[in-house]
C-alpha cells in the first residue's frame, strides 16, 4: 500500500505574525518557516503505518515555493521514502488556494495510485480547513476528516473523528482521504543521522502545468489588517476585588 | 440573490443557536432557504421555520443522511445548488467536513469561517488563528462558505416560514457510521462554552488540574489548557486552546498559571472578558487581561472558587 502525505511550508507556530504595512498580507520575508503542525502529525501517522507493515511506501508532496523543499526534507528525515515538489509560486507571499492544491494533488494521485492520502486538517496560515475534503470530492473518494484514531482494515478504514462535543467513528471505503487532528499522535523529531540520510532520498520537481492545473486564485485579497487590539485592563489586589470586578462587569 | 443555508441538525434536533446566528449572516446576502437534512429532520425543520429571516425550509429525510456523513450530504446540497447564489453553513465540525466538499464539486473556492459580510461577493475572515483579518472578494459563480457564528447575534424566533419536503440525492455509499461518543463530561463543550477556565504549566501536575476543574464547575465552565500544560501531560490534548488547538471566544475566559505565549493568545484573545491569575507579574497574559491577579494560583484559585 502506498500513502501520499501533502505537507505545507508555513510560518513557524511560535513566530509572531506581522501584517505588512501596505495591507497586502502577512510579512513572511526572513521569518522562520516550518512544516505545518497538523502535517507533521500526518507524516508521523504514515510512517507508523509503514513501521506496522501496513504500508510499503510514504510519498511526501508539497505545493508552493521552491523553498518548500526544506519542508519535504524534514518529512524525508522523519521517515518518508521520497518526495515530490510542485513549484507553483516564486514569491513566498503567494498562497496557493486549497482548490488548486487539491487539483494538483488529484493529478499526482492519478499518477501514483496510492490507497490512502493522509493530510493535516488545516494549515495554520490560511486556516481554510479544506484541501482534504476538496481532494476527496475531486477524486470521488470517501473522506474521514479530523481523525484522532486510524485503523486500516482490508479495503476499508475505521476512523475516529474529533467532532463538536465528542467523537464520531466512521468506516470508509479505501481508497480514502484522511485529514488528521491533534490527538492522533505525537510527531517524532528527526535524528541527525536521518537528516543526513534524507539529503540523499529522491525529490522530484514538477510544475502545476505538468498536471494541467491553473493556480490563478479564485479569491482576491482586498486587504489584510491587524485584528482589533486588546487594551490591557487592570491589576486587582485580591481575590475579593476580582470577584467584585467580575460582578460589576456582569461576568459572573 | 438566494441563499441556501445548511442547518446544524444532530440526531434529528436543530442546533438553534448556531443556525440562528448563521441566518443573521446569511440574511445580509439574500433570501434565505434553510436545509434540514437527516434520518429524521421534520422536527428540526419545523423549529428552523420559526427563525426570523428564513423564507423557506427544505426538509430532506433519508437514512443515508443520518449522522451527517459528508458524501451523501454534499451530494444533496450540490443537487440543489443551481437555484442559489450562496451556500452557507454555521462553522461546526459537521459543516467544515461537508462544505469544502460541496465547493470542490461545484468547482468553486470555499470561504471558511466568515466573520463579516462586506457585500454579496466580499467577506472578512480570520487567518493565522485570528492574528490577521483578511478581506477577500470571490470571483466564483456560487459563493460557498462557513460562518464563524461567535461574531453574529442569533436571529429571533418569531418567524413562520413554510416547510417543503424534498428527496435525498443518490447516496455515493462510500462511508458508514459506526458510533458516536459524546464527551462524558457534564461540562459544556469547549468551543461553544460561555465560560472557559484554562490551566497552564504553572498548575504543575495532572493532579493539581483538579483545582482548575473545581473552579470551572463552580462557574459552569468548560476546561481548557495551554499547549505547555498539554505537552507536560497535565491535561488531555482535546482541552488545548491555541493556534494548534481550539479557538474559543467565550464571554469569560479565566487563564490560570498561563504565561500567555503567542500561540495560546491566538486561541482565546477574542474572549469578551479575560481574567489572568499568575504569580509572574511580567507574564504577557496580563497584557491582554481585563482583570489580572498577581498571586500564587494554589492560594488564589481555591479562594476564588469559594467566593464566587
Amino acid at each position: 500500500m502506498k500513502v501520499i502525505v501533502p505537507v505545507k511550508r508555513v510560518i513557524d507556530y511560535n513566530v509572531k505574525v506581522r501584517v505588512k504595512a501596505d495591507g497586502t498580507g502577512v510579512d513572511l520575508a526572513n521569518v522562520k518557516m516550518s512544516m505545518n503542525p497538523f502535517d507533521e502529525i500526518a507524516v508521523e501517522e504514515a510512517i507508523r503505518l509503514r513501521e506496522a507493515g501496513k504500508v510499503e511506501e510514504v510519498v511526501a508532496v508539497s505545493i508552493g515555493v521552491k523553498q518548500a523543499q526544506e519542508t519535504l526534507r524534514t518529512a524525508l528525515a522523519m521517515g518518508a521514502d521520497r518526495a515530490i515538489l510542485v513549484v507553483a509560486a516564486d514569491d513566498v507571499h503567494t498562497d496557493i488556494e486549497p482548490l488548486a492544491v487539491a487539483k494538483i494533488l488529484a493529478g499526482i494521485v492519478k499518477e501514483e495510485n496510492p490507497d490512502l492520502v493522509i493530510c493535516g486538517k488545516q494549515a495554520i496560515d490560511n486556516d481554510m480547513n479544506a484541501t482534504g475534503q476538496m481532494l476527496s470530492a475531486l477524486l470521488g473518494w470517501s473522506q474521514a476528516t479530523f481523525a484522532s484514531e486510524v485503523n486500516l482494515d482490508g479495503d476499508s478504514a475505521i476512523v475516529t473523528r474529533e467532532v463538536d462535543g465528542g467523537l464520531q467513528t466512521i468506516k470508509v471505503k479505501t481508497p480514502t482521504i484522511i485529514s488528521v487532528d491533534l490527538r492522533l499522535n505525537e510527531p517524532r523529531y528527526a535524528s541527525l543521522p536521518n537528516i543526513m540520510k534524507a539529503k540523499k532520498k529522491p525529490l522530484d520537481e514538477k510544475t502545476p502545468a505538468d498536471y494541467g492545473v491553473d493556480v490563478t486564485p479564485r479569491l482576491t485579497v482586498v486587504s489584510t489588517s491587524e485584528p482589533a487590539t486588546r487594551q490591557a485592563g487592570i491589576i486587582v489586589g485580591s481575590v475579593d476585588e476580582l470577584v467584585e470586578k467580575l460582578k460589576e462587569a456582569g461576568a459572573v | 440573490m438566494a441563499v441556501l443555508l445548511l442547518a446544524e441538525v444532530t440526531d434529528g434536533a436543530l442546533a438553534v443557536d448556531a443556525t440562528a446566528k448563521a441566518v443573521t449572516a446569511a440574511a445580509a446576502l439574500g433570501e434565505v432557504t434553510v436545509l434540514c437534512a437527516g434520518a429524521s429532520a421534520k422536527a428540526a425543520a419545523d423549529e428552523a421555520a420559526k427563525i426570523e429571516g428564513v423564507a423557506k425550509v427544505l426538509c430532506a429525510e433519508d437514512a443515508a443522511l443520518s449522522h451527517r456523513l459528508a458524501e451523501p450530504t454534499a451530494a444533496l446540497i450540490v443537487s440543489l445548488a443551481g437555484d442559489y447564489s450562496h451556500i452557507v453553513a454555521p462553522g461546526t465540525t459537521d459543516a467544515k467536513n461537508i462544505i469544502p466538499r460541496v465547493a470542490a464539486l461545484l468547482d468553486v473556492m470555499v470561504i471558511s469561517e466568515v466573520t463579516g459580510v462586506v457585500d454579496a461577493d466580499t467577506f472578512e475572515r480570520p487567518i493565522y488563528a485570528g492574528n490577521a483579518i483578511q478581506t477577500v472578494k470571490s470571483g466564483d459563480a456560487t459563493k460557498v462558505m462557513t460562518i464563524r457564528t461567535a461574531g453574529f447575534d442569533a436571529a429571533g424566533m418569531d418567524g413562520s416560514a413554510s416547510v417543503e419536503t424534498i428527496g435525498a440525492a443518490a447516496d455515493p455509499a462510500l462511508s458508514e457510521w459506526v458510533e458516536d461518543k459524546v464527551a462524558e463530561s457534564d461540562r459544556p463543550e469547549l468551543t461553544s462554552a460561555g465560560v472557559v477556565v484554562s490551566g497552564g504549566r504553572g498548575v504543575g501536575s495532572e493532579e493539581d488540574f483538579a483545582l482548575i476543574e473545581k473552579l470551572a464547575d463552580k462557574l459552569g465552565a468548560a476546561v481548557g489548557a495551554s499547549r505547555a500544560a498539554v505537552d507536560s501531560g497535565y491535561a488531555p490534548n482535546d482541552w488545548q486552546v491555541g493556534q494548534t488547538g481550539k479557538v474559543v471566544a467565550p464571554d469569560l475566559y479565566v487563564a490560570v498559571g498561563i504565561s500567555g505565549a503567542i500561540q495560546h493568545l491566538a486561541g482565546m484573545k477574542d474572549s469578551k472578558i479575560i481574567v489572568a491569575i499568575n504569580k509572574d507579574e511580567e507574564a504577557p497574559i496580563f497584557q491582554v487581561a481585563d482583570f489580572g491577579l498577581v498571586a500564587d494560583l494554589f492560594d488564589a484559585v481555591p479562594e476564588l472558587t469559594e467566593k464566587l
